[in-house]
């Protein structure tokens, strides 16, 4: 069982709240875009072992988006953060580092 | 390879059963192998089996992080079913139906096949209408199921609560030819069948590289050392992103947890598998007794190999509104399988972009049922080196061309 903190409410609570959405920080391409842009935006995944950034919406709480990082080898949650960013903020990639040293960063 | 028969328990049972052989030898890897498969659960090895049965290629190896058969072929709830709505799918999965049929003589193995047949129930207007649907698809595709009414239902089903407070059955699609096998006989026959042909099967032997040579697979690199290739078959289900990604490609695909659960035996009560779909909820009785019960998928990625709670509990929740008799048995078992979902729901067998390089994947949550004809499929790829009629349509280009195989929409979510 997940415990994800909604950083938008601020509410921490376990996964049965929350709706998973995917991957996080997607580059996306739109109308115009090649097929190949097209295809990696819209179905090709990093589905890493490990370390994943993802999305999340607080469902049955307050309703927002955000962004969380996990581990998917172990369901560790790093950190929960606002979904207004294009990449993981500073903060959550020390934390990512000090727990996993070998870990090859946000690519 | 000692035949089995009758006549092999009689004369084991006059000196003690010493005489039966391991199924399959535990050889040590050559240098250099003309085929190369990653995996041995049931694809891999049916593959594999395939090569060599049908094109005689049969310089294969099988490799094997775990043991023979110990991911998603031993965690799965054993459901053999073709109802597909698409073409391409009702193809590869009646051919694989088709293939379980005789497998046990085929193999001289016994799968323990059992044609019980399949039910799919329809609880709402929409689902019912669906399966309309789907019947008339199926009679095109030459796949027999038939839309049978509430009824029916509880003639073939007696345990089942036609009016369920919240989900009432308004009728079912019925394919009496569907049904289960042990899904451990699956693996072993066809290992047996590979190791008589000559091939070896390395368990407990990780991939940790893929070489290539001029864009073209040349060898992998894993924990018993190099292994040269020709050719190269990755058939590993859930972990199939992070081969793929050695190999230097990405997948459309993503990797969730997917949960069973077993009851503790009682007495025969029920004789078909009956899925739920809408209620994310599937159930058979096994030959020991056992209610083998599946449900709906998790939706995060994950490759821990177990589930989340709340999951085993909807389903519950709905099979015990549909069958109020097993609300008070105890579950002996639960396990999870880590399944690779693709965007579409529908499976991937395909050339990649590194030459001579192929690949399997993509089964979701069904996999199981499409074994020997995945394998025959994935076995003309490569011997081939060209998609043969059966997986043509499932190359992992499909997503940049938009031409999906939907199965998301036509088969629910249970797979």
């Amino acid at each position: 069982m997940l415990l994800l903190t909604c950083p938008c409410c601020g509410v921490t609570a376990e996964e049965t709240e929350f709706a998973p959405g995917g991957e996080a920080h997607l580059k996306r391409f739109g109308p115009g875009s090649a097929d190949g842009e097209y295809e990696s935006y819209m179905f090709q995944r990093k589905n890493p072992r490990g370390v994943h950034f993802e999305r999340w919406r607080h469902a049955y709480g307050c309703g927002k988006w955000f962004l969380a990082a996990r581990d998917t080898m172990t369901l560790e949650v790093f950190g929960t953060y606002p979904a207004q960013t294009t990449e993981p903020p500073p903060e959550i990639i020390a934390k990512i580092k000090l727990k996993r040293p070998e870990w090859e960063g946000f690519q | 390879m000692t035949r089995y028969s009758a006549f092999a328990i009689a004369r084991e049972a006059f000196r003690q059963h010493s005489g039966w052989k391991q199924a399959w030898s535990s050889p040590e890897p050559k240098h250099e192998y003309d085929v190369v498969i990653v995996g041995a659960g049931g694809h891999g090895l049916a593959t594999a089996y395939y090569l060599g049965h049908r094109y005689g290629i049969k310089n294969v190896a099988v490799i094997e992080k775990g043991w023979l058969g110990g991911g998603n072929t031993g965690r799965n709830t054993t459901i053999i079913r073709s109802n597909y709505l698409q073409d391409p799918s009702a193809a590869i999965y009646e051919k694989s139906r088709s293939l379980y049929e005789t497998l046990s003589q085929q193999l001289n193995y016994n799968i323990m096949f059992s044609p019980r047949g399949v039910m799919m129930l329809a609880q709402t207007e929409h689902e019912k209408r669906g399966y309309l649907r789907t019947e008339r698809a199926n009679a095109l595709q030459g796949v027999e199921t038939r839309f049978i009414q509430p009824a029916e239902v509880k003639k073939l089903v007696p345990i089942i609560n036609l009016d369920g407070p919240r989900y009432p059955v308004l009728g079912a699609l019925w394919q009496a030819r569907g049904g289960t096998a042990r899904h451990d006989a699956v693996a072993w026959g066809y290992a047996r069948a590979c190791s008589d042909m000559g091939m070896h099967i390395i368990e407990q032997c990780a991939v940790t590289g893929v070489e290539s040579d001029n864009g073209t697979v040349s060898a992998v690199n894993t924990t018993k050392g190099r292994i040269g290739c020709k050719k190269l078959g990755i058939v590993v289900a859930g972990h199939s992103g992070a081969l793929a990604d050695m190999a230097g490609f990405r997948l459309p695909v993503e990797s969730v947890a997917l949960q069973a659960l077993v009851s503790e035996p009682i007495k025969p009560c029920m004789d078909v598998v009956v899925m739920a779909n809408t209620v994310h909820g599937y159930m058979s009785q096994s030959d020991k007794g056992e209610m083998v019960i599946g449900g709906g998928a998790d939706g995060f990625n994950n490759y821990t190999q177990r589930g989340s709670w709340h999951h085993i509990e909807e389903t519950v929740r709905a099979l015990v509104e549909t069958f109020p008799m097993i609300s008070r048995l105890k579950m002996l078992r639960q396990w999870g399988g880590i399944v690779d979902m693709t965007g579409d729901r529908s499976p991937i067998i395909s050339k990649t972009p590194l030459g001579n390089c192929f690949i399997n994947c993509g089964w979701g949550t069904g996999g199981f049922k499409a074994i020997p004809g995945s394998g025959w499929a994935t076995a003309e790829l490569i011997a081939k080196g060209e998609p043969g009629p059966l997986s043509a349509e499932f190359s992992m280009t499909r997503f940049r061309e938009g031409r999906f195989i939907d199965e998301s929409v036509a088969a629910g979510v249970a797979h």
